[in-house]
């Protein structure tokens, strides 16, 4: 038995509780608090657990070499998308003083 | 030289591009040039035209440049003819036509609109041309409307006063119920002959099925005729041509006067062959005539304004021509529309030149004594107004001599008629032409500034009135040892080749002696009585005025015609207009049909705008729930 049977051992099943508590954390982080950044987090760990979960079906498909790529792809425009995320907000403190979502709101009054 | 002939329209529509687009660019001397050489040009292919039409066989050239609408069984051509008819009308609309352009440059030279003015007054030329010379009637009925639309734009030329803008929508307004006259005949005679080209109609005229019935062809016929009396201002559509004096002069002079106003007359006498076969429309033109000549008549006789006196008697003279039309009479009919081009121009010259010289004033009574400051407009307005008055030997004499003929043929009643009205317009022709020129100035400061009008405005003057008495040779009646040259002239024009006797008998010459005798007696003795009246200034007439108060009065105010309309036929439209506009435009369409939807879009957004926070966790929040839902429908 090799390490990675060691691994897959316990089933899908732990992969997939492990990828759906991730994604709640996320889920919460993004509705409960008002700091963007800290939403801004949670949106990128609801990434992460869809990722988790991706990589864990493929595995117990047979190792599908797709999914990996596909994986790395999503990473990729993940960071891109990160850095237009971080710039908004700097952009919205600075005009502003805030990076309090809730009162970034002006559309609606 | 047949394949120039279409720019005898289109040359006075290219100069009209010209000045309205680059005139105020180029300078008055280049709309001067473009302007006037237009017309010229316009002229000389139109004199060459009439010769080459002399020259055919049956007097009819038809230039014809493909269809311009073909659908089902109608077919329209694009095509000019030129006959006899047009062709004399072709004539005088370029000869006068540029008579007046030439005389305009005279009177309008401080203008500062100039080139608009040549711009319109070439558009009309353009318009008027396709009326005369359209080979069909869609064809006639575009230079009509084109005229309208012209005379509309001139008569508000000075469109910064108050007056002017008013009297151009009134002509056109009037016009357009005429106008509406006009399509319905015109769709009568398509429906009646299948065909809207002038020649084809006037050919099947003659032998119509039976079961179309003159029924239909005297109500086609009496509709153009009602858009006969809005276009030449007859009864009860003639109220807008004494306003229309609103414009320039040489615009009265030439659409007021020589030219549009007769293309009723010029209409009538194309369908010449359809409407002699309607005899119940023949009397309805020759008793609209004759109540019109009298009444513009009576009205001329005590107006003040010098335009206004020759505004009412060009809508006199016009009845005349409508009297002679109905009374078969179409070679007389227009002979007189003939000669009153040239005097009638002449005297709207004449009095431009009156009112060029005093300044702008237009009031009879403050003028006076002119004779020897204005020679020759003197002389000139002298010779129409001889001829106008019927004086023997003059054009005037010829043509509304013969109209009185005919009528008596008729009927003696509209000879009367006709007489009674020759004798006001002697009088208030003699009034209009001592209170100009003789006596003493009543208003010494205008008169010490009265000069002689430049040569650009006496030249029109002289050769205007060269042709007033010219024209006389063109039609002497028979019974004064002439020919009435212009009746063959017309014929194959008036009876398209159609045996019909025109009209029938000719009475005895010794009956034409002595009804133009009595009728020039009257005429003479009415002119010697308003010369007499009014040489010693105004007394004699104010006393007369005094002693018939009432009669005074109702024709000042021209029978109170304005004010009645105004009162029983505008006041209620516009109260209609009213309750309409109130009930279905701002309550139905307005408020029903506009602002209902919009307010219950906004109460419907206002509404759903509740749940649009701004904040992006509760968007958050419905996109995981929606999520959720989804989830479990998809999975369960």
């Amino acid at each position: 038995m090799t390490g990675m049977d060691a691994i897959l051992q316990g089933g899908l099943q732990g992969y997939l509780v492990v990828a759906l508590l991730l994604f709640s954390i996320g889920l919460a982080a993004v509705l409960l608090r008002r700091t963007l950044l800290m939403q801004f987090m949670g949106v990128e760990l609801m990434l992460n657990a869809a990722n988790v979960a991706l990589l864990a079906f493929a595995r117990f498909r047979g190792g599908d070499a797709q999914a990996m790529v596909f994986y790395l792809f999503i990473i990729a425009v993940a960071a891109c998308e990160a850095a237009v995320g971080l710039a908004l907000v700097i952009g919205l403190y600075r005009h502003r003083d805030t990076t309090d979502s809730d009162r970034a709101a002006s559309l609606k009054q | 030289m047949n394949k120039y002939y279409w720019l005898i329209p289109i040359l006075p529509l290219l100069g009209s591009a010209f000045n309205g687009l680059l005139g105020k660019r180029a300078g008055k001397s280049a709309v001067t040039i473009v302007g006037l050489g237009v017309v010229l040009g316009a002229l000389l292919l139109a004199l060459s035209a009439f010769f080459a039409m002399k020259g055919m066989p049956d007097h009819r050239l038809i230039l014809n440049y493909g269809e311009w609408m073909g659908t089902g069984s109608l077919s329209v051509p694009f095509g000019l003819a030129v006959d006899p008819l047009s062709g004399t009308m072709m004539l005088v609309i370029t000869g006068i036509g540029f008579l007046i352009h030439l005389y305009s440059v005279g009177y309008m030279h401080e203008d500062e609109g100039y080139a608009r003015f040549f711009c319109y007054l070439n558009l009309f030329v353009f318009f008027m041309l396709t009326l005369v010379m359209g080979s069909s009637l869609v064809l006639m009925f575009v230079g009509w409307e084109g005229v309208g639309l012209c005379s509309y734009l001139l008569i508000g030329y000075f469109f910064e006063t108050d007056f002017a803008p008013d009297a151009g929508l009134k002509a056109f307004l009037t016009n357009r119920v005429g106008d509406l006259g006009v399509v319905i005949g015109m769709m009568v005679l398509f429906a009646a002959f299948g065909t809207l080209t002038v020649s084809d109609i006037l050919t099947q005229a003659g032998h119509l099925a039976p079961e179309v019935g003159f029924g239909v062809l005297t109500f086609a016929t009496l509709m153009l005729f009602v858009g006969a009396t809005g276009k030449s201002a007859q009864l009860p559509l003639y109220l807008w041509l004494p306003d229309a004096m609103a414009g320039p002069t040489p615009v009265s002079a030439l659409i007021h006067a020589a030219t549009m106003v007769t293309s009723g007359i010029y209409m009538i006498c194309r369908l010449a062959p359809v409407f002699t076969l309607t005899p119940i429309t023949m009397d309805v033109v020759a008793w609209v005539g004759a109540a019109t000549a009298l009444f513009a008549a009576t009205i001329g006789l005590v107006q003040r304004d010098i335009k206004k006196v020759l505004a009412y008697s060009t809508v006199s003279q016009l009845g005349y021509m409508f009297l002679g039309l109905g009374a078969s009479g179409f070679a007389a009919g227009f002979f007189h529309v003939f000669t009153h081009a040239w005097f009638k121009a002449l005297l709207f010259l004449g009095a431009g030149s009156v009112i060029h010289a005093m300044h702008h004033e237009q009031d009879l009574f403050k003028m006076g004594g002119l004779k020897s400051k204005m020679p020759i407009t003197f002389w000139t307005m002298l010779i129409a107004t001889l001829a106008i008055i019927g004086f023997p030997g003059t054009s005037g004499f010829a043509s509304k001599d013969e109209i009185l003929y005919l009528a008596y043929l008729k009927s003696p009643a509209l000879w009367a008629i006709g007489v009674i009205a020759a004798c006001c317009t002697a009088f208030y022709m003699l009034r209009l032409f001592t209170l100009t020129f003789f006596g003493k100035a009543r208003d010494h400061h205008a008169y010490d500034h009265a000069h002689e009008s430049p040569n650009t405005m006496t030249l029109p003057l002289v050769v205007l009135a060269v042709g007033t008495v010219l024209a006389v040779f063109l039609g002497w009646p028979k019974a004064f040892g002439g020919d009435f040259h212009i009746e063959g002239w017309l014929a194959p024009a008036t009876t398209f080749g159609q045996l019909h006797a025109a009209h029938g008998e000719h009475g005895s010459h010794q009956l034409a002696w002595i009804l133009a005798s009595v009728s020039t007696i009257l005429g003479l003795s009415s002119a010697a009585f308003g010369y007499f009246s009014y040489k010693d200034g105004l007394a004699v007439s104010e006393a007369r005025a005094a002693k018939f108060p009432f009669l005074h009065h109702l024709l000042l105010n021209k029978y109170f015609v304005d004010e009645g309309v105004e009162l029983y036929l505008l006041r209620p439209i516009r109260w209609f207009g009213n309750v309409l506009w109130k009930l279905f435009d701002v309550i139905l369409i307005d408020g029903v049909g506009v602002n209902l939807p919009g307010a219950l879009a906004r109460v419907f957004g206002d509404f759903t705008a509740l749940f649009q926070t701004g904040r992006v966790r509760n968007y958050a929040l419905s996109m995981a729930l929606g999520a959720a839902v989804l989830l479990y429908v998809f999975l369960k």
